[in-house]
């Protein structure tokens, strides 16, 4: 699994965070910091359930 | 369970089908749509689309997702008209009944109309695609524009059509924008924003009336004042979509009303999105209808659970979220404020582009705005998850 965030839509709205705190974090500048590219398959589901909660549909998870 | 009939294909709806399918559902899944396009977001109306940056096709979340493997039946352009709970039939206009076994209500809400301009050319509400592509296309006459409505809608609206250069005029009935909302500062501040970018307000007024041949010319205003205009948006707010649902014994109030895990009154039939009025825990189990689009999605995913798990699945509790982009700011707000909370600016400057503001009721956080300040506004909702106090509150958001 290959986490891919597109950062030309990506707004900052941070629900990823919530959903996959161990893949995603907004840091202080405001920005979009993915914490691991390619999580192991236990934190599939919540790196979906990031990619459903996206208001701007910017991540999308590849298989690899 | 063989037939689930989800009946309204926006957010909610999508979500709703997702997370049957995911959830191992491998029967008939049909999706009823009122509107003729597949989902779409709704969100880019006022923003994107308006402003031309994107294409419409861009709207659509078969563009951005895979929705191959869903396998939806989806009935586009079809328009549902009454429900039979006791014979399990879905009444849609054109006459047909549908047998469901399983019914997801996602039907939204219905912007409300200027009764005023009955019948004229030029006037527009927005909240679908065509109402927004109707938009679009008027614009190319570059005309002077009226919006009706300062809350989000509206604001968006002129905020997009400042930037593309037109004239833009506000009517709103309270004395700043947004007041009834988010109370006395922010509206202040929100109100600068737009003033500095050219809008033209007319704040404490009403429309008295539309005049035109045929087409919008100018809106009489309730203090006599006259303004000329060839296009008008209305943005006074929006009315739940349950007129199908009358007499049918699903209970209405303001809204489908829903038990904690979205039930309906009714045995297998379930809401989701705009439409949903049900006791939130996340806000003291206040009963209320949440029309934002993190709801929606998660609302969806809800009410799949509880059509196929039954009382197994876990009650439904939601963090309001909703944001609104107005010229170079994000809006962002989290849990449920209402305009006389005491408002406490905990961040930054209300004249600058970020700041965050927290609201304060009864000695509890009722929920936070930020502006342009996206990591404090991730901390706010932490904060309002975990039910921390207002001085703990001050010290994690400055």
């Amino acid at each position: 699994m290959k986490i891919v965030v597109d950062f030309d839509l990506c707004q900052s709205h941070g629900l990823c965070t919530e959903a996959a705190p161990e893949l995603f974090e907004i840091r202080d500048d405001g920005f979009l910091y993915i914490l691991n590219e390619t999580p192991g398959p236990e934190l599939a589901t919540k790196a979906q359930k990031a990619a459903l909660e996206c208001p701007t549909g910017a991540i999308s998870i590849k298989d690899e | 369970m063989q037939t689930i009939v989800i009946v309204g294909a926006s957010l909610a709806g999508l979500r709703c089908a997702q997370a049957l399918r995911k959830r191992g559902f491998a029967g008939r899944l049909v999706l009823l749509g009122a509107e003729p396009h597949a989902p779409y977001d709704r969100p880019p109306l006022s923003k994107q689309l308006l402003s031309g940056d994107w294409p419409e096709s861009k709207l659509f979340f078969h563009a951005r997702e895979q929705h191959a493997a869903l396998e939806l039946e989806q009935r586009l352009g079809q328009t549902a008209a009454g429900l039979d709970p006791r014979e399990r039939k879905l009444l849609l206009a054109s006459g047909e009944r549908l047998h469901y076994d399983g019914l997801v209500i996602a039907t939204g809400a219905r912007p409300r109309s200027l009764q005023q301009a009955a019948g004229l050319a030029g006037v527009h509400v927005l909240r679908s695609l065509d109402d927004a592509l109707a938009i679009r296309t008027a614009l190319g006459a570059k005309p002077r524009v009226a919006v009706v409505g300062a809350g989000f809608i509206g604001l968006e609206v002129a905020a997009s059509l400042r930037k593309l250069g037109l004239s833009v005029s506000v009517v709103e009935p309270q004395r700043l924008p947004l007041l009834g909302l988010l109370g006395e500062q922010v509206a202040r501040s929100v109100w600068q924003l737009h003033v500095d970018h050219g809008v033209d307000f007319h704040l404490g007024r009403s429309v008295a009336a539309v005049e035109g041949a045929g087409r919008v010319e100018r809106l009489v205003l309730d203090d006599g004042t006259r303004l000329d205009c060839e296009l008008v948006v209305v943005g006074i707010g929006v009315t739940p979509e349950t007129r199908w649902l009358e007499g049918s014994g699903v209970a209405l109030d303001r809204g489908v009303l829903c038990d904690a895990k979205l039930a309906t009154n009714v045995p297998d039939v379930v809401a989701a999105g705009d439409v949903v009025r049900w006791p939130n825990a996340a806000i003291g189990g206040e009963v209320t209808c949440v029309e934002h689009w993190s709801n929606a999605v998660e609302q969806g995913a809800a009410a799949a659970a509880r059509l196929l798990d039954g009382e197994a699945a876990p009650a439904f509790s939601h963090l309001p979220y909703f944001w609104s982009d107005q010229y170079d700011r994000k809006l962002q707000c989290t849990g449920q404020v209402r305009p006389d909370d005491r408002a406490e600016l905990v961040n930054g400057a209300l004249d600058r582009p970020a700041f965050a503001v927290m609201y304060v009721r009864d000695g509890r956080v009722t929920g936070v705005l930020t502006s342009n300040a996206p990591a404090v506004f991730l901390r706010a909702r932490k904060l309002l998850a975990e039910a921390r106090s207002v001085d703990e509150a001050r010290k994690t958001l400055a």
